[in-house]
């Protein structure tokens, strides 16, 4: 016998986790914008080619385990998966490298665990440090922003070069390819160079990257919107671009030749997108104000110690899914003071 | 001294109330039949004192009290008592409860022995108190806690506040009641601050009420004008409509800042708290004489004709109320659902044939055809659960451990602090009903805490039995052990003897083999 479930409350939630997917997007539309704009159309392609394999991949694992994949697809939590992954790549990425990619983040690394709300790490962070530890050559080509790129290439040539692999006229793949400043700034610096002459480069601008500033000044616009929206809280951003903030200026005020400024920091990478869209992740990270404090300022911390001293040029997608590993404990740790409890003082 | 305190999150609701607070207090007719439960607070039921077939007259005590916690119940109408049986009560499980079927004789008459009181403000304590609970009052904010055990505090008291929030979308009764009534309400208060002593009185408004507030603060204005000198030391306070303001200690919290500790009551940061509805009781109680036998009932939804206040006597069937309000019903309860209470805390109603009782603030009617039905998908931890959560919870971590029955867990995140307001289950964007689950983990958690104690006390029975079987084989051993040394002791005895006997004849070659055989 089956019976109504009909307890109380009997109003019903307005609020719904297509609406918070939906405004997620909408948040990441004026940085995805701008990055089409400063790095050409193959962010565009990147992006349709994972929405397509995100979606395809989520409809196939909730069929095959006999669930309703029209229903799942509604959340849109695919599309902003393949999404946030599609903005980390490469600009002129191979389709295989964003397939591949959006394959691993949607079937390993959330399906595989139980879907939606049960996969321990970030799956586009997943799905991205699994391409950049296979793939790293692929991984490494990024192009400069157009206003100082050489051979831009048009619209045409991008989708050849995505599809087919091969640059038109026959120019050879350095010329169309630059290191990130992030990179370049850790090459140098490692060659001894102070951050002066490491900055006379044409890749940078006031603060960060060329252009890569800009992106980051769109992805905070976006991130605004979600704090107004009441889609995210304040304290992951606030964390995150605090601690890294801080940290390096540290490190900046012991040693100005040796450690680049803050600002480079926040606004150089994946800084800006990962503080407001990619640690914010509800699933993977932390329930309470407390431990989203702590989570935030950890992975703040860690990108710094990467970017500084690890193997990598940015250690965003390294910093959140470490962080993601210790997010079950940090919940444990913080658990707020329920009202009038009394815990000694 | 009117600053305010906030609590964590709460939910802004619409309210709905002017579908049911423009009209003024409605008396329906009577029914035929009054059905009144012998419990209808909390605590022990009351015993009935009638015999079927016995004449009552109204306010007259057909059931006394059973002990300290515990409440009368009294006659709501004159005629005939017609049945001592089990009928269904205002319970979602339908269940059927002892109820007192008085068949009424129309004429209303009431007992002999209710009179007003000649002068009530002479009586000592001890007398106004037992006359608050032998009048029947019970908490009428919904947890129906007999009134005269919380007048009794232990410790001394500050504030004393009545609540006349009323948090709950679509309830008007207190607000209909603060209009109708003030004066009632605020010589009820001054009974009871002579029996807490508290230094200052607080009426608390929700300030969606401004009527309200402002009739009790006329009252005021007119009693301290008549000369009643302590009616000064009594507040009207409007308090911001968040719900669940109305909660006793989110109430407590935003007028005194003090936060009544974990599982603890108000009394321990020296505050008592009743509702207006109670504290009008009382000036009924003492000042007219008349116990609790009726009460203000909210009728009201979309489609109810007549929603409006209606004052109601206790054990009326609810179906008789629909019928007068005109909440169109003929599909049989079909094509409406029934809540009694409001929309976040009240319940469903089995059918239309449960009676009114003391806790019945609200009937509200929704058509069936409004309840979208929605699927639950999976938590996505967003965080808004707790962000709304007034206990300060995280909700999100109990639906997880409630899922797999993690007790521990659930005890490290003080699922028993959890009122079940509905907050979170109303700001979760995956739907998920997490109020049931956690009434349901509640319940799960109180039988496994039984099984634990019943494990143990088996485990402890066991080690006694297994002492006491050691014991026994013990002293078993210890007997046998005596037997034997004692036979030993009488063969030696005897074998000596015979020596002895043998002593004059026998040589000493023969006590030497005599003491070999020993």
């Amino acid at each position: 016998m089956k019976f109504e479930l009909d307890t109380s409350p009997h109003l019903q939630p307005t609020a719904s986790v297509h609406r918070v997917m939906l405004h997620v997007l909408l948040g990441l539309i004026p940085g995805a914008i701008a990055m089409i704009w400063f790095f050409g159309w193959g962010v565009w392609f990147n992006i349709v080619i994972a929405i397509v394999t995100a979606t395809g991949a989520e409809a196939m694992m909730i069929r095959s385990r006999g669930g309703d994949a029209r229903a799942t697809l509604h959340d849109l939590s695919a599309v902003v998966t393949a999404v946030l992954l599609a903005l980390a790549l490469p600009p002129l990425a191979p389709w295989w490298l964003t397939v591949t990619g959006s394959l691993f983040a949607i079937i390993i690394t959330k399906q595989l665990f139980g879907g939606l709300g049960f996969n321990p790490f970030n799956p586009a962070m997943a799905g991205y440090a699994a391409l950049l530890i296979s793939f790293p050559r692929e991984m490494t080509q990024w192009i400069p922003p157009s206003m100082i790129a050489e051979h831009p290439l048009g619209l045409w040539d991008t989708l050849v070069v995505t599809f087919a692999g091969s640059l038109p006229d026959q120019l050879p793949w350095d010329a169309v390819t630059a290191a990130t400043p992030l990179d370049l700034m850790k090459t140098r610096l490692g060659l001894m160079d102070t951050i002066g002459e490491i900055r006379s480069n044409i890749l940078f601008g006031d603060f960060g990257g060329r252009g890569w500033e800009w992106v980051g000044n769109w992805f905070f616009v976006g991130g605004l919107w979600l704090l107004y929206k009441r889609i995210i809280t304040w304290h992951i951003p606030v964390a995150v671009l605090g601690s890294l903030f801080t940290i390096s200026l540290l490190f900046y005020l012991t040693n100005p030749d040796a450690h680049p400024t803050p600002l480079f920091h926040i606004f150089s990478g994946g800084a800006v997108v990962c503080a407001f869209f990619i640690a914010t992740d509800p699933v993977s990270g932390c329930a309470s104000a407390k431990g989203r404090l702590l989570f935030g300022a950890c992975v703040g911390i860690l990108i710094f110690v990467i970017r500084t001293w690890g193997g990598y040029p940015d250690g965003v997608a390294f910093a959140v899914l470490l962080m993601n590993l210790a997010a079950p404990s940090i919940d444990y740790f913080t658990r707020p003071r329920v009202f009038g409890e009394d815990r000694g003082s | 001294m009117n600053k305010l305190w906030r609590f964590n999150g709460g939910v802004k609701l619409s309210g709905f109330k002017s579908l049911s607070n423009a009209a003024g207090v409605k008396r329906p007719p009577l029914p035929k039949r009054l059905y009144l439960p012998l419990q209808q607070h909390i605590g022990a039921p009351a015993e009935a004192l009638v015999e079927v077939g016995d004449k009552v007259y109204k306010g007259q005590l057909i059931a006394a009290s059973s002990s300290f916690i515990s409440a009368p119940v009294h006659a709501s109408s004159s005629g005939t008592v017609v049945e001592l049986k089990k009928h269904i009560i205002a319970h979602p499980s339908g269940i059927a409860e002892d109820c007192i079927v008085i068949e009424t004789d129309g004429k209303d008459e009431w007992h002999s022995s209710i009179s007003a009181l000649s002068n009530p403000d002479a009586l000592d304590l001890d007398e106004l108190r037992s006359r608050i609970s032998e009048a029947g009052v019970v908490g009428l904010g919904g947890a129906v806690f007999p009134s005269g055990a919380k007048l009794k505090p232990t410790r001394s008291i500050d504030t004393l506040v009545i609540n006349g929030a009323e948090c709950e979308p679509y309830i008007t009764c207190d607000d209909r009641l603060m209009r109708t009534r003030p004066r009632e309400i605020i010589r009820g208060l001054l009974l009871l601050r002579r029996l807490v002593n508290p230094t200052e009185c607080i009426i608390a408004v929700e300030d969606n009420k401004p009527e309200a507030v402002q009739h009790l603060r006329r009252a005021i204005d007119e009693l301290k004008s008549e000369g009643i000198g302590s009616v000064s030391t009594v507040r009207v306070v409007a308090v911001p409509t968040l719900f669940p303001a109305g909660g006793e200690k989110q109430l407590i919290k935003v007028l005194t800042g003090k936060a009544v500790p974990q599982r603890g009551l108000p009394y321990e940061v020296g505050v008592v708290c009743l509702n207006v509805g109670t504290t009008a009781a009382v000036y009924d109680a003492i000042y007219e004489g008349k116990p609790l036998i009726s009460r203000l009932v909210t009728i009201t939804g979309p489609n109810v004709k007549h929603a409006a206040n209606y004052e109601v006597p206790i054990g009326t069937p609810v179906q008789h109320m629909l019928d007068i309000a005109g909440a169109d019903d003929t599909g049989g309860g079909e094509q409406n659902r029934l809540i009694m209470g409001g929309p976040m805390m009240g319940h469903v109603l089995p059918n239309a044939q449960v009676p009114v009782v003391k806790a019945t603030n609200c009937i509200l009617v929704e058509p069936k055809a409004d309840v979208v039905p929605t699927t639950a998908m999976p938590c996505i931890r967003c965080g808004s659960c707790a962000d709304v959560c007034p206990m300060h919870l995280l909700p999100q971590q109990l639906y997880w451990h409630a899922r797999g029955k993690a007790f521990d867990k659930l005890d490290h995140h003080n699922l028993a602090d959890c009122i079940e307001c509905g907050c979170c289950a109303v700001a979760c964007p995956s739907k998920i009903p997490l109020v049931h689950y956690f009434r349901f983990a509640k319940t799960e958690k109180k039988e496994f805490d039984a099984k634990a104690i019943f494990a143990d006390q088996s485990r402890v029975r066991m080690q006694i039995r297994e002492a006491r079987i050691a014991q026994r084989e013990r002293e078993l051993e210890e007997r046998k052990a005596k037997r034997k040394a004692d036979r030993l002791k009488k063969k030696k005895a005897k074998a000596a003897a015979a020596a002895a006997s043998a002593n004059a004849s026998v040589d000493d070659q023969d006590q030497a083999s005599n003491g070999v055989s020993v």
